[in-house]
Protein backbone atom coordinates (compact mmCIF):
# COMPACT_ATOMS: atom_id res chain seq x y z
CA UNK A 1 0.00 0.00 0.00
CA UNK A 2 2.60 2.39 0.99
CA UNK A 3 5.60 1.29 -0.99
CA UNK A 4 3.83 2.47 -4.66
CA UNK A 5 3.33 6.15 -2.81
CA UNK A 6 6.77 6.08 -1.85
CA UNK A 7 7.88 5.06 -5.58
CA UNK A 8 5.97 8.18 -6.92
CA UNK A 9 7.45 10.26 -4.08
CA UNK A 10 10.93 9.76 -4.78
CA UNK A 11 10.07 9.41 -8.27
CA UNK A 12 9.06 13.34 -8.39
CA UNK A 13 11.85 14.26 -6.14
CA UNK A 14 14.19 12.91 -8.52
CA UNK A 15 12.15 14.59 -11.26
CA UNK A 16 12.35 18.32 -10.17
CA UNK A 17 16.05 17.35 -9.15
CA UNK A 18 16.54 16.78 -12.68
CA UNK A 19 14.47 20.03 -13.84
CA UNK A 20 16.94 22.21 -11.73
CA UNK A 21 20.08 20.86 -13.04
CA UNK A 22 18.63 21.01 -16.52
CA UNK A 23 17.83 24.65 -15.55
CA UNK A 24 21.26 25.03 -14.48
CA UNK A 25 23.15 23.46 -17.39
CA UNK A 26 21.19 25.09 -19.87
CA UNK A 27 21.33 28.62 -18.11
CA UNK A 28 25.51 27.51 -18.22
CA UNK A 29 25.28 27.05 -22.13
CA UNK A 30 23.25 30.34 -22.20
CA UNK A 31 26.16 32.34 -20.50
CA UNK A 32 29.14 30.64 -22.02
CA UNK A 33 27.45 31.87 -25.33
CA UNK A 34 26.84 35.55 -24.64
CA UNK A 35 30.03 36.98 -25.46
CA UNK A 36 29.49 35.63 -28.89
CA UNK A 37 26.22 36.90 -29.27
CA UNK A 38 26.83 40.25 -28.16
CA UNK A 39 29.30 39.98 -31.16
CA UNK A 40 26.37 39.57 -33.52
CA UNK A 41 24.46 42.68 -31.75
CA UNK A 42 21.88 42.95 -34.67
CA UNK A 43 20.15 39.80 -33.39
CA UNK A 44 19.75 40.54 -29.93
CA UNK A 45 18.65 44.26 -31.09
CA UNK A 46 15.66 42.36 -33.21
CA UNK A 47 14.55 40.76 -29.89
CA UNK A 48 14.80 43.78 -27.90
CA UNK A 49 12.16 45.10 -30.19
CA UNK A 50 10.31 41.84 -30.35
CA UNK A 51 9.97 41.47 -25.92
CA UNK A 52 10.83 45.26 -24.92
CA UNK A 53 8.98 47.65 -27.82
CA UNK A 54 6.43 45.63 -27.98
CA UNK A 55 5.52 45.11 -25.04
CA UNK A 56 5.72 49.17 -24.04
CA UNK A 57 2.09 49.80 -24.27
CA UNK A 58 0.85 46.97 -22.00
CA UNK A 59 3.58 47.70 -19.48
CA UNK A 60 2.90 52.04 -19.29
CA UNK A 61 -0.49 51.06 -19.03
CA UNK A 62 -0.69 49.01 -16.48
CA UNK A 63 2.05 51.12 -14.68
CA UNK A 64 -0.80 54.28 -15.66
CA UNK A 65 -3.82 52.08 -13.40
CA UNK A 66 -1.61 51.04 -10.94
CA UNK A 67 0.19 54.40 -10.05
CA UNK A 68 -3.38 55.60 -10.18
CA UNK A 69 -4.42 53.05 -7.71
CA UNK A 70 -1.73 53.60 -4.98
CA UNK A 71 -2.69 57.34 -5.46
CA UNK A 72 -6.11 56.56 -4.36
CA UNK A 73 -5.19 53.71 -1.77
CA UNK A 74 -2.06 55.35 -0.72
CA UNK A 75 -4.37 59.26 0.20
CA UNK A 76 -7.24 56.57 1.44
CA UNK A 77 -4.56 55.35 3.97
CA UNK A 78 -2.74 58.33 4.69
CA UNK A 79 -5.34 60.98 5.66
CA UNK A 80 -6.16 58.63 8.40
CA UNK A 81 -2.86 59.46 9.92
CA UNK A 82 -3.66 63.38 8.61
CA UNK A 83 -0.30 62.53 6.54
CA UNK A 84 -1.76 62.78 3.08
CA UNK A 85 1.91 65.08 1.87
CA UNK A 86 3.76 61.91 2.43
CA UNK A 87 1.99 60.36 -0.45
CA UNK A 88 4.60 61.32 -2.77
CA UNK A 89 7.26 59.13 -1.35
CA UNK A 90 5.21 56.46 -0.21
CA UNK A 91 4.08 56.05 -4.33
CA UNK A 92 7.48 56.49 -5.10
CA UNK A 93 9.19 54.04 -3.04
CA UNK A 94 6.40 51.82 -3.60
CA UNK A 95 6.79 52.07 -7.14
CA UNK A 96 10.63 52.10 -7.52
CA UNK A 97 11.47 49.14 -4.86
CA UNK A 98 8.44 46.98 -5.30
CA UNK A 99 5.99 47.51 -8.00
CA UNK A 100 7.73 48.75 -10.78
CA UNK A 101 10.27 45.40 -10.99
CA UNK A 102 7.67 42.72 -9.85
CA UNK A 103 4.51 43.95 -11.64
CA UNK A 104 6.92 44.89 -14.70
CA UNK A 105 7.89 41.30 -14.58
CA UNK A 106 4.91 39.62 -14.10
CA UNK A 107 3.74 41.35 -17.49
CA UNK A 108 6.65 40.67 -19.16
CA UNK A 109 6.18 36.76 -18.72
CA UNK A 110 3.17 36.98 -19.81
CA UNK A 111 3.10 39.01 -23.17
CA UNK A 112 7.37 38.27 -23.85
CA UNK A 113 7.62 35.07 -21.71
CA UNK A 114 5.05 33.35 -23.89
CA UNK A 115 5.33 34.97 -26.89
CA UNK A 116 9.50 33.47 -26.82
CA UNK A 117 8.46 30.09 -25.58
CA UNK A 118 5.61 29.52 -28.23
CA UNK A 119 7.87 30.63 -31.02
CA UNK A 120 11.24 28.80 -29.73
CA UNK A 121 8.52 25.33 -29.42
CA UNK A 122 7.00 26.13 -32.79
CA UNK A 123 10.68 25.94 -33.75
CA UNK A 124 11.30 22.74 -32.12
CA UNK A 125 7.76 21.01 -33.76
CA UNK A 126 8.64 22.20 -37.14
CA UNK A 127 12.23 20.79 -37.49
CA UNK A 128 13.74 24.06 -37.39
CA UNK A 129 16.20 24.12 -34.92
CA UNK A 130 17.27 20.62 -36.05
CA UNK A 131 17.82 22.07 -39.41
CA UNK A 132 19.99 24.26 -38.19
CA UNK A 133 21.83 21.81 -36.20
CA UNK A 134 22.25 19.92 -39.81
CA UNK A 135 23.39 23.00 -40.90
CA UNK A 136 26.63 23.30 -38.28
CA UNK A 137 24.34 26.53 -36.85
CA UNK A 138 24.28 26.33 -33.12
CA UNK A 139 20.43 26.89 -32.24
CA UNK A 140 21.58 27.95 -29.17
CA UNK A 141 23.75 30.78 -30.38
CA UNK A 142 21.84 31.62 -33.35
CA UNK A 143 18.74 31.60 -32.11
CA UNK A 144 17.97 31.18 -27.94
CA UNK A 145 21.06 33.74 -26.73
CA UNK A 146 20.01 36.75 -28.67
CA UNK A 147 15.95 36.26 -27.56
CA UNK A 148 17.50 35.90 -23.61
CA UNK A 149 19.76 38.70 -24.04
CA UNK A 150 16.71 41.12 -25.14
CA UNK A 151 14.68 40.09 -22.37
CA UNK A 152 17.53 40.97 -19.81
CA UNK A 153 17.81 44.09 -21.74
CA UNK A 154 14.01 44.86 -22.01
CA UNK A 155 13.43 44.63 -18.51
CA UNK A 156 14.89 46.92 -16.55
CA UNK A 157 14.31 49.33 -18.88
CA UNK A 158 10.53 48.47 -19.11
CA UNK A 159 10.44 48.57 -15.08
CA UNK A 160 12.03 51.81 -15.44
CA UNK A 161 9.23 53.32 -17.62
CA UNK A 162 6.51 51.29 -15.78
CA UNK A 163 7.63 53.16 -12.28
CA UNK A 164 7.64 56.68 -13.96
CA UNK A 165 4.56 56.52 -15.37
CA UNK A 166 3.31 55.04 -12.20
CA UNK A 167 4.09 58.13 -10.48
CA UNK A 168 2.86 60.27 -12.66
CA UNK A 169 -0.61 58.15 -12.43
CA UNK A 170 -0.54 58.75 -8.32
CA UNK A 171 0.24 62.22 -8.67
CA UNK A 172 -2.96 62.39 -11.19
CA UNK A 173 -5.03 61.09 -8.81
CA UNK A 174 -3.16 62.57 -5.29
CA UNK A 175 -2.67 66.21 -6.65
CA UNK A 176 -5.25 66.48 -9.47
CA UNK A 177 -8.65 64.76 -7.84
CA UNK A 178 -7.66 64.63 -4.20
CA UNK A 179 -6.12 67.75 -3.87
CA UNK A 180 -2.42 66.91 -2.01
CA UNK A 181 -0.06 70.18 -2.36
CA UNK A 182 1.75 69.40 -5.54
CA UNK A 183 4.98 71.05 -3.58
CA UNK A 184 5.01 68.90 -1.08
CA UNK A 185 4.00 65.35 -2.93
CA UNK A 186 7.42 66.02 -4.92
CA UNK A 187 9.41 67.36 -2.42
CA UNK A 188 8.53 64.62 0.43
CA UNK A 189 9.62 62.57 -2.11
CA UNK A 190 12.80 64.07 -3.28
CA UNK A 191 13.55 64.02 0.41
CA UNK A 192 12.44 60.22 1.01
CA UNK A 193 13.62 58.26 -2.23
CA UNK A 194 18.14 57.58 -2.38
CA UNK A 195 19.71 56.85 -5.04
CA UNK A 196 19.78 53.38 -3.96
CA UNK A 197 16.79 53.19 -3.75
CA UNK A 198 16.26 53.76 -7.60
CA UNK A 199 19.76 51.06 -7.79
CA UNK A 200 17.76 48.54 -5.63
CA UNK A 201 14.69 48.30 -8.01
CA UNK A 202 16.89 48.22 -11.43
CA UNK A 203 19.20 45.64 -9.89
CA UNK A 204 15.77 43.30 -8.88
CA UNK A 205 14.69 44.52 -12.75
CA UNK A 206 18.02 42.78 -13.78
CA UNK A 207 17.70 39.89 -11.87
CA UNK A 208 13.71 39.52 -12.70
CA UNK A 209 14.74 39.73 -17.07
CA UNK A 210 17.35 37.37 -16.30
CA UNK A 211 14.60 34.65 -14.39
CA UNK A 212 12.28 35.41 -16.74
CA UNK A 213 14.16 35.37 -20.17
CA UNK A 214 15.70 32.18 -19.37
CA UNK A 215 12.21 30.50 -17.86
CA UNK A 216 11.18 30.93 -21.66
CA UNK A 217 13.71 30.26 -23.79
CA UNK A 218 14.46 26.88 -21.77
CA UNK A 219 10.40 25.86 -21.66
CA UNK A 220 10.34 26.91 -25.68
CA UNK A 221 13.70 25.20 -26.37
CA UNK A 222 12.60 21.84 -24.33
CA UNK A 223 9.19 22.12 -25.55
CA UNK A 224 7.51 18.33 -26.83
CA UNK A 225 7.93 18.80 -30.19
CA UNK A 226 3.56 18.86 -30.83
CA UNK A 227 0.78 21.13 -30.59
CA UNK A 228 -0.12 20.22 -27.28
CA UNK A 229 4.00 20.26 -25.94
CA UNK A 230 4.07 24.05 -27.36
CA UNK A 231 0.95 24.47 -25.43
CA UNK A 232 2.05 23.07 -22.40
CA UNK A 233 5.75 24.95 -22.79
CA UNK A 234 3.85 28.18 -22.61
CA UNK A 235 1.55 27.64 -19.39
CA UNK A 236 4.64 26.13 -17.66
CA UNK A 237 6.74 30.01 -18.94
CA UNK A 238 3.91 31.81 -16.94
CA UNK A 239 3.60 29.40 -14.12
CA UNK A 240 7.43 29.29 -13.53
CA UNK A 241 8.40 32.50 -14.50
CA UNK A 242 5.41 34.46 -12.10
CA UNK A 243 6.24 31.70 -9.29
CA UNK A 244 10.38 32.55 -9.61
CA UNK A 245 9.79 36.14 -9.54
CA UNK A 246 7.66 36.75 -6.52
CA UNK A 247 10.03 34.06 -4.99
CA UNK A 248 13.38 35.94 -6.01
CA UNK A 249 11.76 39.57 -4.91
CA UNK A 250 11.03 37.86 -1.65
CA UNK A 251 14.56 36.97 -1.17
CA UNK A 252 16.61 40.01 -2.63
CA UNK A 253 14.21 42.19 -0.46
CA UNK A 254 15.50 40.34 2.60
CA UNK A 255 18.97 40.59 1.29
CA UNK A 256 18.96 44.51 -0.03
CA UNK A 257 16.49 45.84 2.97
CA UNK B 1 14.18 46.70 -45.99
CA UNK B 2 11.63 48.52 -45.14
CA UNK B 3 10.35 46.24 -41.93
CA UNK B 4 14.30 46.45 -40.49
CA UNK B 5 13.44 50.24 -40.18
CA UNK B 6 10.28 49.60 -38.19
CA UNK B 7 12.04 47.56 -35.99
CA UNK B 8 15.21 49.83 -35.57
CA UNK B 9 13.03 52.54 -35.09
CA UNK B 10 10.61 50.71 -32.58
CA UNK B 11 13.73 49.65 -30.75
CA UNK B 12 15.56 52.91 -30.57
CA UNK B 13 12.49 54.50 -29.42
CA UNK B 14 11.92 51.77 -26.74
CA UNK B 15 15.62 52.08 -25.77
CA UNK B 16 15.57 55.72 -25.90
CA UNK B 17 12.48 56.08 -23.45
CA UNK B 18 13.93 53.69 -20.66
CA UNK B 19 17.04 55.10 -20.26
CA UNK B 20 15.10 58.44 -20.14
CA UNK B 21 12.72 57.15 -17.81
CA UNK B 22 15.67 56.09 -15.70
CA UNK B 23 17.68 58.92 -15.83
CA UNK B 24 14.47 60.82 -14.63
CA UNK B 25 14.24 58.51 -11.70
CA UNK B 26 17.96 59.29 -10.26
CA UNK B 27 18.66 62.57 -11.12
CA UNK B 28 14.69 64.34 -10.36
CA UNK B 29 13.60 61.89 -7.55
CA UNK B 30 16.49 61.46 -5.54
CA UNK B 31 18.18 63.65 -3.15
CA UNK B 32 21.44 62.86 -4.56
CA UNK B 33 23.28 66.17 -5.71
CA UNK B 34 25.58 64.62 -8.33
CA UNK B 35 28.53 66.80 -8.76
CA UNK B 36 28.95 67.77 -4.84
CA UNK B 37 31.47 64.99 -4.21
CA UNK B 38 34.49 65.39 -2.21
CA UNK B 39 34.29 69.54 -2.41
CA UNK B 40 33.74 71.57 0.46
CA UNK B 41 34.74 71.10 4.11
CA UNK B 42 34.30 69.12 7.11
CA UNK B 43 32.96 70.10 10.47
CA UNK B 44 32.83 68.33 13.88
CA UNK B 45 30.03 68.57 16.34
CA UNK B 46 29.83 66.57 19.73
CA UNK B 47 26.31 65.97 20.89
CA UNK B 48 24.80 64.33 24.06
CA UNK B 49 21.80 63.26 22.11
CA UNK B 50 21.44 62.80 18.67
CA UNK B 51 18.25 61.58 18.06
CA UNK B 52 17.24 59.90 14.62
CA UNK B 53 19.77 62.20 12.98
CA UNK B 54 21.13 60.22 10.40
CA UNK B 55 24.22 60.35 8.00
CA UNK B 56 22.69 61.80 4.46
CA UNK B 57 20.56 64.27 6.66
CA UNK B 58 20.21 67.81 5.38
CA UNK B 59 22.64 70.44 7.41
CA UNK B 60 20.27 74.11 7.02
CA UNK B 61 21.03 77.73 7.59
CA UNK B 62 18.05 79.17 7.92
CA UNK B 63 16.31 76.28 5.68
CA UNK B 64 19.03 76.64 2.68
CA UNK B 65 20.42 73.10 2.86
CA UNK B 66 24.34 74.25 3.07
CA UNK B 67 25.63 70.90 3.46
CA UNK B 68 24.50 67.33 4.86
CA UNK B 69 25.97 64.71 7.47
CA UNK B 70 28.69 62.52 6.89
CA UNK B 71 28.90 60.58 9.68
CA UNK B 72 27.75 60.06 13.23
CA UNK B 73 30.12 58.33 15.77
CA UNK B 74 30.59 57.59 19.48
CA UNK B 75 33.51 59.32 20.86
CA UNK B 76 34.68 57.89 24.41
CA UNK B 77 36.81 60.50 25.04
CA UNK B 78 33.93 62.87 25.82
CA UNK B 79 31.44 60.09 25.63
CA UNK B 80 29.03 62.41 23.47
CA UNK B 81 28.25 61.43 19.82
CA UNK B 82 30.62 63.00 16.95
CA UNK B 83 28.88 64.23 13.97
CA UNK B 84 31.00 65.19 10.91
CA UNK B 85 29.31 67.32 8.68
CA UNK B 86 30.43 68.51 5.12
CA UNK B 87 29.67 71.95 3.69
CA UNK B 88 29.35 72.97 0.46
CA UNK B 89 32.57 75.00 -0.40
CA UNK B 90 30.58 78.08 -1.27
CA UNK B 91 29.10 78.39 2.13
CA UNK B 92 32.54 79.39 3.42
CA UNK B 93 31.82 82.53 5.72
CA UNK B 94 30.09 80.57 8.64
CA UNK B 95 31.24 82.31 11.88
CA UNK B 96 33.33 80.27 14.43
CA UNK B 97 30.70 81.06 17.00
CA UNK B 98 27.80 79.28 15.46
CA UNK B 99 25.64 77.00 17.06
CA UNK B 100 24.39 73.92 16.31
CA UNK B 101 20.79 72.13 17.05
CA UNK B 102 19.45 68.93 15.92
CA UNK B 103 15.73 70.37 15.28
CA UNK B 104 13.17 67.72 13.39
CA UNK B 105 11.24 68.82 9.95
CA UNK B 106 7.57 68.81 10.66
CA UNK B 107 5.80 66.41 13.39
CA UNK B 108 6.71 63.14 10.92
CA UNK B 109 9.31 64.56 9.35
CA UNK B 110 13.24 63.50 9.16
CA UNK B 111 15.26 65.05 11.45
CA UNK B 112 18.53 67.28 10.32
CA UNK B 113 21.14 69.81 11.63
CA UNK B 114 20.29 73.54 12.11
CA UNK B 115 22.56 76.35 12.05
CA UNK B 116 22.62 79.01 13.55
CA UNK B 117 25.21 81.80 13.04
CA UNK B 118 27.39 83.04 15.57
CA UNK B 119 28.58 87.23 15.43
CA UNK B 120 32.76 85.90 15.22
CA UNK B 121 34.51 88.06 13.05
CA UNK B 122 36.52 84.77 12.44
CA UNK B 123 34.85 81.92 10.30
CA UNK B 124 35.16 78.07 10.38
CA UNK B 125 37.96 76.07 8.73
CA UNK B 126 38.02 72.33 7.39
CA UNK B 127 38.26 70.48 10.66
CA UNK B 128 36.90 72.68 13.00
CA UNK B 129 34.79 71.75 16.07
CA UNK B 130 31.58 73.37 16.43
CA UNK B 131 31.42 74.19 20.24
CA UNK B 132 27.89 75.15 21.18
CA UNK B 133 25.91 72.22 20.34
CA UNK B 134 21.72 72.10 21.19
CA UNK B 135 21.03 67.79 21.20
CA UNK B 136 18.07 66.31 19.85
CA UNK B 137 14.79 66.27 21.66
CA UNK B 138 13.59 62.96 22.92
CA UNK B 139 9.87 63.37 23.55
CA UNK B 140 9.87 61.25 26.16
CA UNK B 141 12.38 63.12 28.40
CA UNK B 142 9.86 66.06 27.41
CA UNK B 143 7.03 64.62 28.27
CA UNK B 144 8.31 63.67 31.78
CA UNK B 145 9.86 66.75 32.21
CA UNK B 146 6.58 68.15 32.12
CA UNK B 147 5.21 65.72 33.96
CA UNK B 148 7.08 66.27 36.72
CA UNK B 149 7.44 69.80 36.67
CA UNK B 150 3.39 69.98 37.27
CA UNK B 151 3.70 67.82 39.64
CA UNK B 152 6.47 70.11 41.44
CA UNK B 153 3.66 73.04 41.03
CA UNK B 154 1.27 71.41 43.80
CA UNK B 155 3.81 71.16 46.27
CA UNK B 156 4.66 74.74 47.97
CA UNK B 157 8.84 74.66 48.66
CA UNK B 158 9.48 72.35 45.68
CA UNK B 159 12.78 72.92 43.64
CA UNK B 160 11.57 74.37 39.88
CA UNK B 161 12.24 71.41 37.25
CA UNK B 162 16.35 71.91 36.57
CA UNK B 163 17.10 72.80 32.83
CA UNK B 164 19.51 70.62 31.39
CA UNK B 165 22.37 72.32 30.17
CA UNK B 166 22.10 73.74 26.55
Amino acid sequence: MTAPVIRELVESVRGSLQTLGAYTLFAGRVARDTPRALLRFSLVIEQVYNSGALSLVITMLSGLFVGMVLGLQGFDLLERFGSEESLGSVAALGLLKELGPVITALLFAGRAGTALASELGLMRATDQLAAMEMMAVDPVRRVVVPRFLGGVISMPLLAAIFSLIGLFGAQLVGVQIMGVDPGQFWSQMRGAVEFEDVMQGALKSVVFGVACSLVAVYEGYHSVPTAEGVGRATTRTVVVSSVSVLLLDYMLTAVML
Amino acid sequence: MRQTRAIELGTGLFVLLGFAALFFLTTQITNREFGLGDDGYRLTAAFEQVGGLKPGAPVSMSGVTIGRIESITYDFKEYRARVTLRIEKSFDRIPDDSDASILTAGLLGGQYLGIGPGSSETFFKDGDQIQFTQSAIVLENLISKFLFSKAAEGQPAAEPAKESTP
